[in-house]
């Protein structure tokens, strides 16, 4: 349940409870069992998930952007409509999101303004621009590829509201995949210029695709913790090999090649080995460097600050006709 | 800024007839109408329910986790309330 | 009723469909709330949706959309005009939702070759109309900002009402009936919401024809352009 006020501890003020109560929760995380709003966690705890999930939320608002270029130029109906599915559902998914994170005592607001003001960040994949139709094939396929990779561990994490939104996405992202590949399907069998427009798309998408696990485990800030939490299931590399074992055999059925002379098979390992990742190219980007995060930024900026006067006037609207206003006061 | 935050509302949607509403999540709107519309786009637009209820947050009063003992302990060391804790002879029917 | 006659008509009600449905999807990250992002984009995929049916009625759907000229299209002008603000995208939604419903809801009854398209769109467009006239109210009765918006908004597009009633041939309807009924429906909901019913004219004072008749307005030859570029540049190719 989402009320806001209610997800505060209502006595952390004594040593003594406190230790007790971590043992609860400890107790708790370490039986696989689910931590709910109105628990008591550390503080710790609630701000990395609120991190996470903030930042998870923004990736679902900003990541329309890219993908929505292309819905006014889809080159069939279908595609068309399947595209404003799609983008719409990342919509949803934010609103899930936001909807977690409001369970641990911060506003949507807030963290709109956290978003707005730079304080909160988004998956840098994002801030890559769409260049050709292609990139709408690769995105599904890559993008939300290394997304559920990431995202199916997480509907087992330990704190229930994130864990339930993330089952509800899963669920509805199983088509976003799908219709990524067929996309590229499509164009790889269609004619020279469709296929050297998707194996183009692909060539600029892996790399980014593959930093969206995060820096490797060695370097990775935040991990250990998490993992320990159960936030967290498996580690940045692990994933990021899963994702690549997944990925080298579907893009051989897609008549496609990835960009990557490193990668091949090792018997020893079971796994395919890939290549040295660009980490500069990541920390530029993450530090706001890449081609599109301004623009990206500017543009939720200005749909916000353009929308509040509608915002403004439906809650004028219901102070006058409910009797009650309850805008407001029902946050505090 | 935030005086327009519109106030959050909880949904429970009933996924077909028969079966009771759920609690499906959150969302904001200004007003209770707006509010079951938002709901019905977020949370129906698989064809998952048939019926919705919107709540507004700020009116659920939820039983805390500090007295999840006293409140619910109780109950568990009652098992007369429970079928199987009857012994019925083997054959006897329909009980 | 011969076949032309039902693809002309297929034509006029598919292309109002799709170029409504195009204008909605342009607000796809732009939305004053993250919740009229998936408010608009249902609108949007139900439009969609029916313009397939409808298009697929007339002949191929994708010829039909991307290899037209201008002057093929049949929708109304109200329909092609740009989104502009919140307030404009309502205006526009109030006034051709409640025409199509109206439309729909006779098709429905009628029995004619529209009549399973219509009797399906026809609960759609009943809660287009309802979001439409939900948002009417606030933006009306919200703030003195959100008012003038609305007054403005509902005031421009006027003049691009009189033309849905003009009669579309292979339409089995009374069309001064709809007219009136929807005035009716329209001036209730403005009223409510404290606006005036523009006084001003319901068509253009150059009535060398409207869109019904290919006649477009300026933004449409740029939707267009946009619209078809890509499948233009790869004629023949399949997606």
């Amino acid at each position: 349940m989402a009320t806001a006020a209610a997800a505060q501890d209502t006595d952390r003020g004594t040593d003594h409870g406190t230790t007790a109560r971590q043992g609860v929760f400890d107790a708790a995380v370490a039986a696989d069992e689910r931590i709910e709003p109105r628990d008591w966690m550390p503080d710790a705890y609630r701000a990395t998930l609120v991190r996470q999930i903030a930042q998870h939320a923004h990736s679902e608002i900003i990541g329309m952007q890219p993908e929505a270029n292309w819905i006014s130029r889809a080159p069939s109906l279908r595609r068309k409509a399947i595209l404003m599915a799609k983008v719409q559902d990342e919509a949803g998914h934010g609103l899930y999101l936001y909807s977690a994170a409001e369970t641990l005592g911060v506003s949507r607001d807030e963290l709109l303004d956290k978003l707005h003001t730079g304080r909160q960040k988004y998956s840098s994949i994002f801030n890559y621009p769409t260049l050709t139709w292609a990139d709408v094939g690769a995105i599904g396929w890559l993008v939300d590829g290394a997304a559920i990779t990431n995202q199916v561990p997480l509907c087992r994490c330990s704190y229930g509201p994130y864990a339930r939104a993330m089952v509800r996405i899963c669920k509805e992202e199983s088509f976003h995949q799908r219709q990524g590949y067929e996309l590229l399907l499509a164009l790889s069998r269609g004619t020279p210029e469709q296929h050297a427009m998707a194996q183009d798309a692909v060539d600029r998408w892996w790399w980014p695709s593959l930093m969206m696990f995060g820096p490797p485990d060695d370097a990775s800030q935040h991990s250990a913790q998490s993992m320990a939490w159960k936030i967290k299931r498996h580690s940045n590399d692990e994933l990021r090999q899963r994702f690549v074992d997944i990925c080298v055999p579907q893009a051989e059925s897609l008549g496609l090649t990835l960009p990557d002379p490193d990668l091949r098979w090792n018997e020893e390992r079971g796994h395919y080995d890939f290549g040295p990742i660009d980490w500069t190219e990541f920390r530029e980007v993450l530090k706001g460097n890449g081609p599109c995060n301004e623009q990206r930024l500017d543009q939720r900026r200005r749909a916000h600050e353009e929308g509040a006067w509608v915002r403004e006037a439906a809650a004028a609207y219901a102070g006058k006709h409910s009797g009650t206003s309850e805008t407001g006061a029902t946050r505090a | 800024m935030t005086t327009t935050d519109w106030p959050l509302w909880e949904v429970f949607v009933r996924s077909r007839r028969g079966l009771s509403h759920t609690h499906a999540g959150s969302l904001h709107a200004p007003d209770a109408e707006l509010a079951l519309r938002n709901a019905r786009d977020l949370y129906t637009r698989r064809g998952e329910g048939v019926s919705i209820w919107v709540v507004p947050s700020s009116a659920i009063t939820a039983s805390s986790p500090d007295e999840k003992d006293p409140f619910f302990e109780p109950a568990a060391d009652k098992p007369y309330r429970h079928p199987t804790f009857y012994e019925i002879p083997e054959g006897v029917k329909h009980l | 009723m011969t076949a032309t006659v039902t693809a002309t008509a297929a034509l006029a009600l598919g292309d109002d469909a799709l170029v409504l449905s195009h204008r909605l999807g342009q607000w796809a990250g732009h939305t004053p709330v993250l919740e009229e992002e998936v408010a608009l984009a249902n609108i949007a995929l139900d439009l969609l949706g029916q313009a397939r049916v409808l298009l697929s009625m007339a002949g191929d759907e994708d010829e039909l959309a991307y290899l037209r000229e201008e002057r093929a299209f049949r929708n109304v002008q109200l329909v092609e005009q740009p989104n502009g603000d919140f307030a404009h995208t309502i205006a526009r939604q109030l006034y051709f939702s409640a025409y199509q419903h109206l439309l729909y809801d006779r098709l429905a009854e009628g029995g004619g070759p529209f009549a399973p398209l219509a009797a399906k769109a026809v609960k759609e467009v009943a809660y287009h109309r309802d979001h439409a006239e939900q948002w009417t109210l606030r933006l009306g009765d919200g703030t003195d900002v959100s008012h003038e918006r609305m007054q403005r908004a509902c005031t421009a597009l006027w003049r691009y009402t009189g033309e849905l009633f003009q009669p579309v041939e292979g339409l089995d309807a009374d069309w001064p009936a709809l007219e009136a009924a929807w005035l009716e429906r329209v001036g209730e909901v403005l009223r409510r919401a404290t606006l005036t019913v523009p006084e001003g004219p319901r068509s253009g004072a150059w009535t060398a024809g409207a869109g019904r008749q290919g006649l477009h307005t300026e933004p449409f030859g740029r939707m267009l352009a946009e619209m078809q570029h890509l499948h233009r540049s790869h004629p023949g190719a399949s997606w």
